[in-house]
């Protein structure tokens, strides 16, 4: 059985380390010295209003977004302009969409092999095992010759994470995972992160359902403005937060 | 839907003819009132006296052959009935231009292996290596038997190719060696390498920006005189590279509009999964793009089918160029209308024919993920 990850052990080998990074959008100064380290199997969930720079955050981690200042090292390789450097972090780095992203001409099962087979140059049989016992973890086994535009958001969502996971990634990075799903099926999704968690990735989510959030994650952070405004395990984080903005971002998101 | 006021039990009574679909349509959308059907009937008898008219020319009225080269009855109907006994006399020379009369079943045959060629290429249980392998095989076979010069056939030069088969060359060449190069030049347009794109830019714009025809000129006349004494490149090739450099600029606006249209988030999704930059190209952006631009990729394909006519400007003797010599010989004279029909016909069969295929192609290729 394929392990997803290897890395359980040294659980405090840090996998992500942002050190004084900044970025800008033109002169629109979008992540402010941000200082945030992910350690080997742990669980960070980012939250804020939107525009705070969560996304951008994460998308950083695997150069989707480029950093301007400070220092970025992911699983030990420092990320520079070096695409060789870039490729093999992207190789580790899984990452989950919003809008799904899987590739609507190719059917569920090409959507998870293609990048196994072309690179990390696994054969093809062996590769549509692997992804067929992902597609069983993600329960949805019976849609492997379909393709996208056939299955409901939530099996499409599944599936982003199947395609993530048959790379066997040590770091997974959901952006907004359950954003655009329709509310029956949020729940579906969350259920497969969720174990996942259990099994020991290192995950870092983006989201807004503090249930998960409290459930799963060993810390929270509070973005805002392109700062990080608090970092707490979740009990502190939702019973006395230090900041005022917190509280009134909670107050705001746990309110209704 | 079915419409549930026609058929009822009332109107059981009618003859099942009457309740056919076909016959409801027409009481439905032609006969529904007094003006629809009085429109109706107007425009079937102007519809019908055209068909008639130009049957009784086509058909009833047409000479269909001559004795030898006489061609007084056919002169005696002019403008009443067509003189298709200028086809049946001069069909050769349309099709084969002034390729040796003799030798004229070897263009024929090339004629019927470009048709295969077509065909397999059309087939999608080909789309493997093996397509490469037969079309390799297929234009082998076709320039042994233009050229000759091997298997005891004797050599024709290219200067007296003509006909069907030079416009089949000038085509298929154009197109397959237009379009890959078109995708090149789409990608470096949209490249973040500035020279790359620059490049890409400036030959874009500087072959679109021109005509055909002044290509073609250049491409004959010009171009040799930058050459070293001595040295020449054969005109039907210099007409070829024309065709493909016109048209690749072209086409490569129809491939960039087709990479816009590929949502970031595909790009996106590739790069997480650490794709190379021409994995992804290859494997995810391609394949959406050039599905999406089917119709006028095809567009610029027939456009180039018949753009390949202009070659007459330099003497190359195309299907087009072969009707107007037809016409030459005096006892001809004054039968362009059957010759041009002729070719036009021709010309129409193989447009229509990737209209057809490419409709066909774009519905086999549709996975449901329109939005």
């Amino acid at each position: 059985m394929p392990p997803a990850h290897s890395t359980a052990k040294a659980a405090n080998r840090p996998m992500i380390e942002m050190r004084d990074l900044n970025k800008w959008y033109g002169d629109f100064h979008v992540l402010k010295d941000i200082n945030f380290t992910v350690g080997s199997g742990q669980k960070v969930v980012i939250c804020g209003p939107s525009g705070s720079g969560k996304s951008t955050l994460i998308r950083c981690v695997n150069r989707l977004e480029e950093h301007q200042q400070g220092q970025l090292i992911v699983d030990g390789i420092e990320l520079t302009n070096d695409i060789k450097n870039i490729e093999a972090i992207r190789r580790e780095v899984g990452m989950v969409f919003q809008q799904f992203n899987l590739f609507p001409h190719l059917t569920v099962l090409e959507n998870l092999t293609l990048a196994p087979i072309w690179v990390r140059k696994v054969p093809k049989k062996e590769a549509e095992e692997a992804a067929m016992h992902f597609l069983n973890r993600v329960h949805i086994p019976e849609q492997a010759l379909k393709f996208p535009g056939q299955l409901s958001g939530g099996q499409q969502q599944r599936v982003a994470i199947a395609r993530s996971l048959c790379m066997k990634p040590n770091i997974m990075l959901f952006d907004e995972p359950t954003s655009a799903l329709d509310p029956e099926m949020i729940k579906e999704v969350l259920d497969v992160m969720i174990e996942l968690a259990n099994e020991g990735m290192t995950m870092v989510c983006v989201t807004h359902e503090m249930g998960f959030a409290r459930t799963v994650a060993d810390s929270i952070v509070f973005m805002d403005k392109g700062e990080i405004v608090e970092s707490a395990p979740p009990t502190e984080f939702f019973a006395k937060p230090k900041s005022e903005r917190t509280r009134l971002f909670l107050s705001q998101i746990l309110g209704h | 839907m079915a419409a549930p006021n026609v058929v009822t039990a009332d109107t059981a009574t009618e003859s099942s003819f009457a309740r056919t679909p076909a016959i409801r349509w027409v009481r439905q959308n032609l006969f529904s009132n007094w003006f629809n059907t009085a429109v109706t009937l107007a425009l079937a008898y102007m519809i019908l006296k055209g068909l008639y008219s130009f049957a009784s020319w086509a058909v009833f009225n047409a000479v269909w052959t001559v004795e030898g080269t006489d061609t007084r009855p056919c002169r005696e109907m002019s403008g009443v009935g067509a003189c298709w006994a200028v086809i049946g006399e001069k069909h050769r020379f349309i099709l084969f231009g002034i390729y040796p009369f003799d030798e004229q079943w070897r263009p024929l045959l090339a004629i019927f292996l470009f048709l295969g060629l077509y065909v397999v290429s059309a087939m999608r249980a080909f789309w493997n290596r093996w397509l490469a392998v037969i079309w390799a095989v297929g234009l082998t076979l076709i320039g042994a038997l233009m050229w000759g010069g091997v298997f005891g056939l004797t050599y024709i030069e290219n200067e007296r190719w003509g006909g069907l088969p030079l416009t089949l060359i000038l085509a298929t060449f154009g197109i397959a060696l237009a379009f890959p190069l078109s995708i090149f030049l789409a990608l470096g347009r949209r490249s973040n390498l500035p020279a790359i794109r620059a490049l890409s830019i400036v030959y874009i714009e500087l072959i679109r920006g021109v005509p055909l025809i002044t290509l073609l000129i250049m491409a004959s006349v010009m171009f040799p005189l930058f050459l070293p004494e001595g040295v020449s490149i054969d005109k039907l090739l210099r007409a070829q590279v024309a065709i493909i450099l016109f048209s690749a600029a072209y086409l490569a606006e129809v491939v960039r509009g087709g990479l816009q249209a590929i949502p970031k988030g595909q790009f996106e999704a590739a790069d997480s999964l650490g794709l190379s930059y021409w994995q992804k190209t290859a494997k995810i952006i391609l394949p959406q793009a050039l599905q999406l631009v089917i119709p006028p990729l095809v567009n610029t394909f027939i456009g180039l089918f018949k753009d390949t006519s202009l070659v007459l400007i330099i003497g190359l003797f195309d299907l087009l160029t072969s009707a107007k010599g037809a016409l030459l010989e005096p006892a001809w004279l004054g039968f362009g209308v059957e010759v041009y029909f002729f070719v036009s016909v021709i010309y129409f069969a193989f447009c229509f024919a990737m209209s057809r295929y490419s409709q066909n192609l774009e519905v086999e290729l549709a996975t449901g993920h329109k939005h």
